[in-house]
């Protein structure tokens, strides 16, 4: 029986590639973005926060625009099989990754406010902790580049490596604030960036979690490890989902 | 004739592929091959069709579809050189063997083709004709009958006022709706669609779908369709069809969303030829 891997109709198959570069581009700049919000904590520059708090914007067009081209997608090709999952899972990465931008830019504008006052210790921890969660990014989106299911779901399970760094974050910046009141203006910052910062890791489980959808049809369900223990109840009464 | 539902044994387990998790079989193709003449049409095909489900056949042109269709009422019996091989158990009898009236399995079966095909005698007549075949009725039931079919195909505020014109007077779309209000006004158990809507519109697409659901419902339907989207919004189960062999049966949900077979998912997502 003939087989291919193109589409009859050979537009069909460049909207679905145009679709897959938007996200790549998307991821791209997300990617950059996080990176350059611990560029401005380090150096403690404020106005260079400000322009990755603006640079956010470009994240959101690009999900604005992967979004109307699903929708003309659904419209005119009405996609099936693969390339219905294929569909479902851009427009679900795209809203993972403008989250991802959208956490960035809390951390830039958080640095300034962090810039107000004498630099903590704790703060130093966040760099680490950054390059796991942008690790696990720049890995889920090779994963979804190349159709990479075991890739997703690796990172999937190292979501808990970030969750053990912001736990131990935690404890340290709560020493901090019982040492010294003083300390607890700065390190409530830093306690909201490295929030910030895990939850860039349960974006990028969300988005491993499409990635194994697409690949396989079928839902990545094994029980995963949680590592993040700071939300049990007696410590902190709301998991609030944005930080 | 009966309107009990016969409840069949489930198959032996891994008899067919095409066997899990089913209700009631009212139609149960096993081993089935047939010949037109030199050119064998279906390769032992084997499928068990559930009652009181839409079963959907796709494939492309020249895949067995309407011939597998076809085979349900023996309707190439009026052809020549045309053979079947292997069983059709329709409520366990086989009907390839059966030394029953061959009308009155048709008249268990009803049949709508690709293109309307009234009689050319007037609306209410294409309607009361087959129903005077089996049945006696008072002109006031016979009407009653007639509206009621009319109705449940939609048409009824349609045609209401020009019972006594012409049947082909209608448009393509209501000559359809007529058509399958013809084949169960006998009352069938068992209603074949070979591509009722490739030659309408999309309202009368949309309203033949309606009929269709509200068939399910009394009937056992199987429909022969080109339209993949047709075959995933009316059907319950889907059987690919592919050079006279059954690919791939199940789900419409699965098929449609995550085949098995990736010539299944190739024909479905366009990718095939």
């Amino acid at each position: 029986m003939p087989t291919s891997n193109e589409h009859i109709l050979h537009s069909y198959d460049e909207e679905l590639s145009r679709l897959k570069g938007e996200l790549g581009r998307m991821g791209q700049i997300a990617v950059a973005q996080i990176e350059a919000s611990m560029d401005v904590l380090e150096r403690r520059d404020s106005r260079a926060a400000e322009r990755v708090i603006l640079n956010d914007e470009a994240i959101d067009q690009l999900e604005a625009s992967v979004s109307h081209d699903v929708l003309l997608l659904l419209a005119r090709r009405q996609p099936m099989a693969r390339d219905l999952r294929e569909v479902m899972a851009a427009l679900r990465i795209a809203a993972d990754i403008e989250r991802i931008g959208d956490y960035a830019a809390n951390v830039a504008k958080r640095s300034m406010a962090l810039n107000l006052s004498a630099p903590i210790a704790p703060a130093a921890n966040l760099p680490a902790l950054t390059e796991t969660a942008v690790e696990l990014v720049r890995d889920v989106l090779v994963a979804y580049r190349e159709g990479d299911a075991e890739l997703a779901r690796l990172v999937w399970e190292r979501d808990v490596e970030l969750d053990a760094l912001y736990t131990s974050l935690f404890r340290e910046l709560l020493t901090y604030m019982m040492e010294d009141p003083r300390n607890i203006t700065p390190a409530t910052h830093v306690l909201f960036m490295a929030k910030n910062i895990e939850r860039i890791g349960d974006h990028a489980t969300n988005i491993a979690e499409n990635v194994w959808f697409l690949v396989n049809g079928t839902p990545l369900q094994e029980p995963r490890k949680k590592g993040d223990l700071t939300s049990t109840p007696a410590i902190d009464p709301e998991r609030a989902p944005h930080g | 004739m009966s309107a009990t539902p016969r409840i069949h044994p489930r198959a032996e387990p891994g008899e067919t592929a095409a066997t899990a998790g089913m209700g009631a079989i009212k139609i149960d193709v096993r081993s089935l091959n047939f010949h037109y003449g030199r050119f064998q049409a279906l390769k032992d095909v084997s499928i068990q069709i559930e009652e009181r489900q839409v079963t959907a056949f796709i494939g492309p042109s020249g895949c067995g579809k309407s011939t597998l269709l076809r085979t349900f009422n023996r309707m190439f019996e009026i052809y020549p050189e045309q053979r079947a091989e292997g069983e059709i158990l329709v409520d366990g009898e086989n009907i390839l063997r059966s030394k029953k009236d061959i009308a009155l399995i048709r008249a268990k079966i009803g049949m709508v083709f690709q293109k309307p095909t009234p009689f050319p005698m007037s609306i209410f007549e294409n309607i009361a004709f087959g129903i005077r075949l089996y049945e006696k009725l008072s002109k006031a039931e016979m009407h009653v009958r007639v509206e009621g079919c009319l109705r449940q195909a939609a048409l009824w505020d349609e045609v209401k006022d020009k019972l006594h014109q012409t049947g082909t007077s209608l448009s393509g779309g209501q000559q359809q709706r007529l058509c399958i209000a013809r084949a169960v006004a006998i009352k069938p158990e068992i209603v074949l669609l070979d591509e009722p809507c490739s030659a309408l519109d999309p309202i009368s697409t949309a309203k033949v779908e309606e009929m269709i659901e509200e068939l399910k419902n009394n009937y056992t339907v199987v429909i022969v369709t080109h339209n993949m989207q047709q075959a995933a919004r009316v059907s319950d189960k889907t059987a690919f069809m592919y050079l006279g062999e059954l690919i791939e049966f199940g789900d419409t949900e699965k098929i449609f969303t995550k085949p098995d077979k990736k010539q299944t998912e190739d024909y479905i997502t366009g990718r095939f030829g």
